[in-house]
């Protein structure tokens, strides 16, 4: 028989391109006045320069967008959502096309005809057997095997939004097969099923010898598939489902500079001198950051991943954005609604999002490594501190140290001429404080840790021996050093970092040097990162890697022994500036080494609970200090040195094994350490 | 609501190694960084709260070389609305007796309802200053006060006692009020915050504005002769005790029976 097409089948009287035109032209326009509402918001936030380097964001969208590639981190889960995503992209196609159908009874895309249109027939089919499983499983995870990162703690109503884009996708995909399995069964060539499985199978369950009932599933599968599909699209951007339409250009607008903080607001010629320092409501935000709010899609890898999360503070890093999101669309709603009494109302940043999430970050990065379309969330954090702290409304905890580096240039409250008291316990040899206008190759950048906390001096001995026995010509600023300022411009207290960073920079100025060494991966990114001059700076496991490869020192494993040893990587090192493989080189190179990766490492790797200042931060709702956990992967993995390439990993890695009851069983010592010790 | 702090600057001993001057009358304090009374901290934060609450005027003052212009500028920037530097050279070595006579000849010539002090000073802690100046501008006075609450003219108050003990209390205004440390939890001053209080003058006050005989003032005025600064003897040292966490406890139990700590 011949199946009547939709495009030729009235309805109630009227013809069916009329109809066509009409769900057409009032979806679009529904569709267009919804996403005009939700960027006019972007129009109204703080500005974002994102349109540097194209090219870049261009291979940005190509790799993590339409390659997805960060999905695969979660295996089952990520595997799932690139099916799910090709489908998407297989099936736009075929959207088009029937979308087109409703007007004309042949209508086809350009090009795909002829046998290139039969081959794109049949890889729709298979598509659409594969979404359709797809959905299924992610249906009964969901329902039966309720994965924790999927909840929503302190909101209610968002879960049942999975169902609703799941069952919305499974009905496209089950008018679909109506539509074509009708005409599959009208047309009688059963031998083609294995080109069309989703018709063929479709087709089973419809009788072959009824042309009327054929019909009205060929037709009303057809306006039944439209239906949803326009619905689908106009439920995108009032849900979390909005990350469909924004996650690629999220992608391209994504952060290029990597390591460093934005600055108070962009294009402000004075900072100081704004009405406001910091963030405090949604449109103080950039337009990219609540673009991210709009992107987010709830999958909480984030926060699964956010050591904060792990050990029971406030923070999880996907719920600032589902707070946000939220906000947004209520106090930017489609249609204006009374604006509510402002007094009673409750306040983005302190309220909505409390201060306790917001000095619970440690900056880690681990959200941002995991996220599969690179929202950012440290930006974010600093910018709520900024407002805090303008505000005066900092952890009594932190003001101590904050209050000593603005006065003596260190959080540890130190007198001054004290910076280079830990060279008088060299005996072998003599470190050299460079003056003004001298020059050495090599400029030790010590910081406050390395000059002043009596454990972490001794990495800054063994580093100065290390330099010293390798015959390297390098020098320290003493007293001219002030704090790196990584964590004090992290703590949202911008002006003081623009005060030791200042000076630090001036001394730089006036010294002649090569490079810049830091064993702190905290004082290396600021200066790298952060510091608006650029300056040659290296880490400790950098230059010790050159040294290895170089041939000119060598190692032997007796200080390790048969232990089995592990590296944690260092959030500064690694994750900010991306250094994994260096310190990894250089531990393989110490002979008979057993050497064992912790499940979580290289851009998994899981904070010890932060450097700095953060050593001072007094945090009352964690259950176990991260350190602590940090100790326990160690041990699980049978590991009895934890290597590391931080002080500030050291300090806590080293308190969690004593409170641990771990004393003894496992060490933890710094890589400069260990190669000083292992120095033939 | 005009209230008036009296603000102290205090030499920071913590990590200085201190020595006693040649005359062993004082410590020398050269080399030392000085700073905001603590005590006070917790005073001027009061007051700003206090004012946030019921409005009114907060005026800082201390009795301190030019140096000081920094705490006093922090003063401001932690919300007081004007803020006076008292010093003149004969003002040198005075004790509590004498600033607190300064301090009232000062405070008589304006409107005060509360006047705020921290109940101890960091470097001598005598707390001899907030009862002799209230003493001299006859209004009542408490110290180690940890709430207060302004009702219309009267103070409401808390003290708190040894032994956990709450003592509520209430006076009129106007009165003078010596704080405890944590009543309040200070804010933070950034540097922007201070930035923006830069132009507001502070003026220097001296003897002669104040109107206040010379001979009352600095060591003339003092009624407190210091004998003898001395840094305490050298201990025997400290034991460190070693050995697994029982027997370390075991050893230290012993020593406090030895030492009468414990029975």
């Amino acid at each position: 028989m011949n199946i009547l097409k939709p495009a030729d089948a009235p309805i109630l009287g009227a013809p069916a391109p009329a109809i066509a035109f009409i769900i057409l032209f009032l979806s679009v326009a529904f569709f267009c006045y919804v996403m005009f509402r939700r960027l006019d918001v972007l129009r109204k936030a703080a500005p974002d320069p994102r349109f540097s380097d194209i090219p870049t964001r261009l291979l940005r969208a190509l790799m993590y967008g339409f390659g997805q590639w960060r999905q695969p981190r979660y295996l089952g889960a990520g595997i799932l959502h690139i099916l799910l995503f090709a489908g998407f992209m297989i099936l736009s196609l075929r959207s088009l096309t029937l979308i087109g159908r409703g007007f004309s009874p042949t209508f086809h895309i350009p090009f795909l005809t002829g046998s290139v249109g039969f081959a794109y027939e049949s890889l729709k089919d298979y598509t659409v057997i594969v979404v359709l499983i797809v959905c299924l499983i992610a249906i009964v995870r969901r329902a039966v095997f309720h994965p924790k990162r999927y909840d929503h703690p302190g909101t209610a109503g968002h879960e049942y939004e999975a169902y609703v884009i799941l069952g919305l996708v499974s009905a496209l995909m089950i008018t679909d097969m109506i539509h074509d399995g009708s005409a599959y069964r009208a047309s009688g060539v059963c031998g083609e099923y294995h080109w069309f499985p989703a018709a063929a199978f479709a087709s089973v369950f419809m009788p072959s010898n009824d042309p009327a009932t054929l019909n009205f599933l060929h037709v009303g599968g057809y306006w039944a598939h439209i239906l949803f599909f326009f619905g689908l699209l106009n439920y995108l951007p009032i849900s979390k489902h909005f990350h469909v339409i924004t996650a690629i250009p999220n992608v391209f607008f994504s952060n290029l500079n990597k390591g460093t903080i934005k600055p108070v607001k962009y294009g402000a010629v004075d900072w100081m001198e704004l009405d406001q320092c910091g963030v405090s409501d949604l449109t103080g935000f950039t337009w990219k950051h609540i673009l991210d709010f709009y992107s987010c899609a709830d999958c909480g890898r984030c926060s699964d991943n956010c050591p904060a999360n792990t050990v029971g503070r406030a923070l999880s890093p996907k719920m600032i954005s589902v707070k946000a999101r939220d906000y947004a669309y209520e106090h930017f709603p489609i249609f204006d609604k009374n604006s509510k009494d402002p007094a009673h109302e409750k306040r983005l940043v302190g309220d909505i999002i409390t201060e306790q999430e917001i000095w619970a970050c440690t900056t880690c990065g681990a959200c941002e490594a995991e996220c599969p379309i690179l929202i950012e969330y440290i930006d974010k954090i600093v910018d709520m501190r900024r407002y805090l702290t303008d505000r005066g409304e900092v952890p009594q905890s932190l003001q101590k140290p904050l209050q000593q580096i603005k006065k003596r240039g260190n959080a540890y409250g130190a007198m001054k001429s004290k910076r280079a008291a830990w060279t008088k316990d060299l005996e072998e040899f003599q470190v050299h404080t460079l003056a003004e206008g001298e020059h050495s190759d090599l400029l030790f950048f010590v910081d406050s840790c390395g000059s002043f906390d009596p454990r972490i001096q001794e990495i800054t001995k063994s580093f100065a021996r290390i330099m010293a026995r390798n015959k390297l010509d390098f020098a320290i600023l003493g007293q001219e050093e002030n704090d790196s300022g990584n964590e004090v411009r992290r703590l949202g207290e911008e002006g003081l970092f623009e005060q030791v960073s200042g000076r630090n920079i001036e001394a730089f100025k006036a010294r002649n040097f090569e490079e810049i060494v830091a064993f702190d991966p905290h004082a290396f990114n600021a200066i790298k990162n952060d510091y608006p001059e650029p300056f040659k700076v290296i880490h400790s496991s950098q230059l010790i890697y050159r040294l290895l490869s170089h041939g000119v020192m060598s190692l032997n494993g007796e200080y390790l022994g048969d232990r089995m040893v592990t590296y944690h990587d260092p959030c500064y090192l690694g994750r900010h500036n991306g250094i994994y493989e260096e310190p990894r080189r250089a531990l393989k190179s110490i002979p008979g080494i057993r050497y064992q990766e912790m499940d979580r490492s290289f851009s998994r790797s899981f904070c010890c609970s932060g450097g700095g200042l953060l050593l001072w931060y007094e945090n009352e709702e964690e259950k176990e200090r991260m350190g602590e956990r940090r100790v326990k992967m160690a041990m699980e993995i049978g590991a009895q040195v934890i290597v590391t390439a931080c002080p500030f990993c050291l300090i806590n890695i080293e308190d969690a094994i004593k409170t641990t009851g771990n004393e003894g069983k496992i060490e933890v010592i710094d890589l400069v350490e260990l190669i000083d010790r292992s120095t033939s | 609501m005009n209230i008036i702090v009296c603000m102290k600057w205090t030499p920071d001993t913590s990590e200085a190694d201190l020595t006693v001057s040649a005359a062993a009358k004082d410590i020398k304090k050269d080399d030392l960084d000085f700073d905001m009374n603590d005590w006070d901290r917790f005073a001027i934060e009061e007051a700003a709260q206090i004012k946030e609450k019921v409005g009114g005027k907060v005026t800082v003052v201390s009795l301190a070389p030019e140096e000081s212009e920094d705490m006093l500028r922090e003063c401001l920037a932690r919300g007081a609305d004007e803020a006076f530097q008292i010093w003149s050279d004969q003002m040198e070595g005075g004790d509590g007796y004498a600033t607190a006579s300064v301090l009232s000849q000062f405070i008589k010539g304006r409107p005060h309802d509360l006047i705020l002090t921290g109940t101890l000073a960091e470097d001598d802690g005598a707390g001899q200053l907030g009862g002799m100046l209230a003493a001299m501008l006859d209004i009542p006075s408490a110290t180690l006060v940890s709430r207060i609450e302004i009702k219309g003219q009267k103070a409401s108050f808390v003290r708190e006692l040894e032994g956990g003990l709450y003592e509520s209390m209430e006076m009129d205004l106007p009165c003078l009020i010596a704080v405890a440390t944590g009543l309040n939890e200070p804010r933070f001053v950034s540097i922007r915050a201070v930035r923006k209080v830069t132009s507001i003058e502070i003026p220097n006050v001296g003897i002669d504005e104040i109107g206040i005989d010379a001979g009352k003032v600095g060591q003339s005025g003092a009624r407190v002769e210091i004998e003898q600064v001395s840094l305490p003897p050298e201990g025997e040292g400290a034991e460190i005790i070693k050995g697994k966490p029982e027997e370390a406890a075991a050893r230290l139990a012993e020593i406090l029976k030895e030492k009468g700590a414990i029975g």
